[in-house]
């Protein structure tokens, strides 16, 4: 079955019609969330009753766009906060993870890297419900032991953060790593030849070799936290970042404004999905 | 290039960050987790250790049938995952060349990049009983009147299915690229039908591409909470959602992290038994 080898034409068309059908289901969620942002019915839902923009801009009830609606962009600005933190943890310590993956030799280096995958088999809500259980306890020691009470450990954007930094590390160590172990080593030799010291030559040839990867690990990292669920879920406070407001208002049933910011969402998740690909595709790269 | 340089500190800063995250948000929690599952509260603040919460994991039927249906329907998502995805793969790793080949990849990833909550979303918008699918096929003369598609196990699966694809079409285009036409060609020379040809050279070199795709969705589908939770009806119970409701609905720590520890275990079992019977390492599905 390869285009070498004829094969008959009723078989062929079937399996284009397969190919295109299985195209269809995979866009027809997206494509239906984000046309019915411009529906003009207060549900998201037919009959189709004509083009508004009234979903991103309408500026009072029960037409409340998503740039006037404050719980949602209040939400925006939490997700926003929470994932900068996340990208730059998860960043910093993936980019030392990779340096003592592929660079050093040490004990047990086998079960750190077994270890250092776990969080990636770990369902995001036994992650979220393990950090949850473990901040308490802590809470409740520091209270016991100094009479403190810890509050910044109580579900909150601390330990949201705390949360998906836990995951999005494993997947920012692999991405870097990935690269770090095409990096011809002589480069960075040559540099401490010419009177470079190891700091130096690193800061100087080997991060700026790395920066796509940082940049694409970077966007990843951000995207994910973004739109991290699950994890979230158990940590979250009074402070809820986007999904959990969406996930709250999809299940009360809601206007066309959420069609309005998944559509926000696609573009901007979209933009920067192409911009990590086109930083980590230059010759000779990944 | 393993031979790192002598000075130790450089390593011990370097281990520092990494020793810091697994201890602190990985392995002391998970540790935690599983003392608090192994206690019973006597009095208020007083605590016994005890099985009890596991006993009643056992006991209350409600409680392991939710965690047998997960289970249960996750193999079968996986398994509908892989049958859909695998002669797209294929397709696009064998049949296509060039531009047409990568385009058509790219829009696999394309679900992926959105949120999880959006793509159901728009589940919920076609499924419903104002929705696309009930009016089309109404438009259609096929129905007479509106149907509900939403809030059934149907409806569950195709969800489950929509949100793993991406994790397997990735793993199989990516093996099936590497198998060599001609070796395709040398079976149908030496007398294969298509079928032989498939069942002979293609899957066992897709193998650890089906693997590792398998593991993945698997484990994706076991720890879901919005799919079951928004497409499924009332009696479409999800195991996520039990720990859901013993943390903060009923604040019972102690079942839900008996609970949390079961669906861990479950988790970990089958990817070990699918890394087992493979023949796959979880360093190498990862790479």
């Amino acid at each position: 079955m390869i285009p070498s080898i004829p094969q008959p034409r009723a078989f062929r068309v079937t399996y284009a019609v397969y190919v295109a059908v299985f195209f269809v289901y995979l866009m027809a969620p997206l494509l239906v969330a984000a046309a019915f942002a411009f529906n003009d019915s207060l549900f998201p839902s037919l009959p189709w009753n004509g083009f508004t923009l009234d979903w991103f801009f309408g500026d009072s009830e029960p037409r409340l766009g998503v740039f006037h609606d404050g719980a949602l962009t209040d939400s925006i600005g939490i997700s926003a906060f929470v994932a900068f933190w996340v990208t730059l943890l998860a960043v910093g310590v993936g980019l030392c993870n990779a340096f003592l993956f592929e660079r050093r030799t040490f004990p047990f280096r086998d079960l750190l890297y077994m270890l250092m995958l776990a969080p990636l088999v770990i369902p995001g809500v036994i992650l979220g419900i393990s950090i949850l259980v473990f901040s308490n306890s802590i809470i409740n020691a520091v209270d016991g032991a100094f009479g403190i009470e810890f509050d910044a450990l109580r579900p909150g954007l601390v330990l949201v953060v705390l949360g998906q930094f836990a995951f999005i590390t494993t997947i920012t160590t692999l991405v870097i790593s990935a690269r770090l172990r095409k990096f011809d080593l002589s480069l960075e030799e040559a540099a401490l030849n010419l009177g470079a010291t190891r700091m130096v030559a690193v800061w100087t040839v080997t991060i700026p070799y790395l920066k796509p990867a940082l940049i694409g690990a970077g966007i990843v990292a951000f995207l994910m936290s973004f739109e991290n669920f699950n994890t979230t879920l158990m940590l979250v406070g009074s402070d809820a970042p986007l999904t959990i407001t969406m996930y709250d208002r999809l299940r009360e049933g809601s206007t066309p404004v959420l069609n309005a910011v998944s559509l926000l969402l696609m573009v901007v998740s979209g933009g920067l999905a192409l911009t990590s690909v086109f930083v980590q595709r230059d010759p000779g790269g990944r | 290039m393993k031979a790192g340089p002598p000075f130790r500190l450089g390593l011990i800063l370097l281990l520092a960050p990494i020793v810091l995250w697994l201890s602190l948000l990985v392995i002391l929690p998970h540790i935690d987790m599983l003392l608090i599952s192994l206690r019973v509260r006597v009095a208020p603040r007083v605590y016994e250790t005890s099985v009890a919460n596991y006993v009643e994991f056992f006991t209350e039927p409600l409680y392991w049938n939710t965690f047998a249906r997960t289970a249960i329907m996750s193999v079968t998502a996986t398994a509908m995952t892989l049958l859909i995805a695998f002669p797209v793969s294929y397709y696009i790793a064998k049949m296509l060349r060039g531009r047409t080949k990568n385009l058509l990849f790219l829009l696999c990833l394309i679900p992926f990049w959105v949120s999880e909550l959006v793509r159901t979303f728009g589940w919920m918008i076609l499924l419903r009983e104002t929705g696309i699918v009930s009016s089309l096929l109404q438009w259609a003369g096929l129905i007479a009147g509106p149907v509900e598609f939403l809030y059934n196990d149907a409806a569950i699966m195709i969800g489950l299915v929509y949100s793993s694809l991406l994790f397997m079409v990735v793993p199989l285009v990516t093996t099936l690229d590497s198998l060599d036409d001609s070796l395709i060609e040398a079976g149908y020379d030496l007398g294969g039908n298509g079928f032989a040809v498939m069942r002979a050279i293609v899957i066992p070199h897709a193998m650890p591409g089906i693997a590792s795709g398998s593991i993945v969705v698997f484990m994706l589908t076991l720890g879901n909470y919005l799919t079951p939770k928004l497409l499924g009806g009332k009696d479409g119970l999800w195991f996520t959602d039990q720990i859901y409701t013993q943390f903060i609905s009923r604040f019972n720590w102690e079942l839900g992290s008996a609970f949390g520890f079961l669906l861990l275990l479950l988790s970990s079992i089958i990817v070990w038994i699918g890394l087992r019977l493979t023949g796959q390492t979880l360093s190498a599905s990862v790479r």
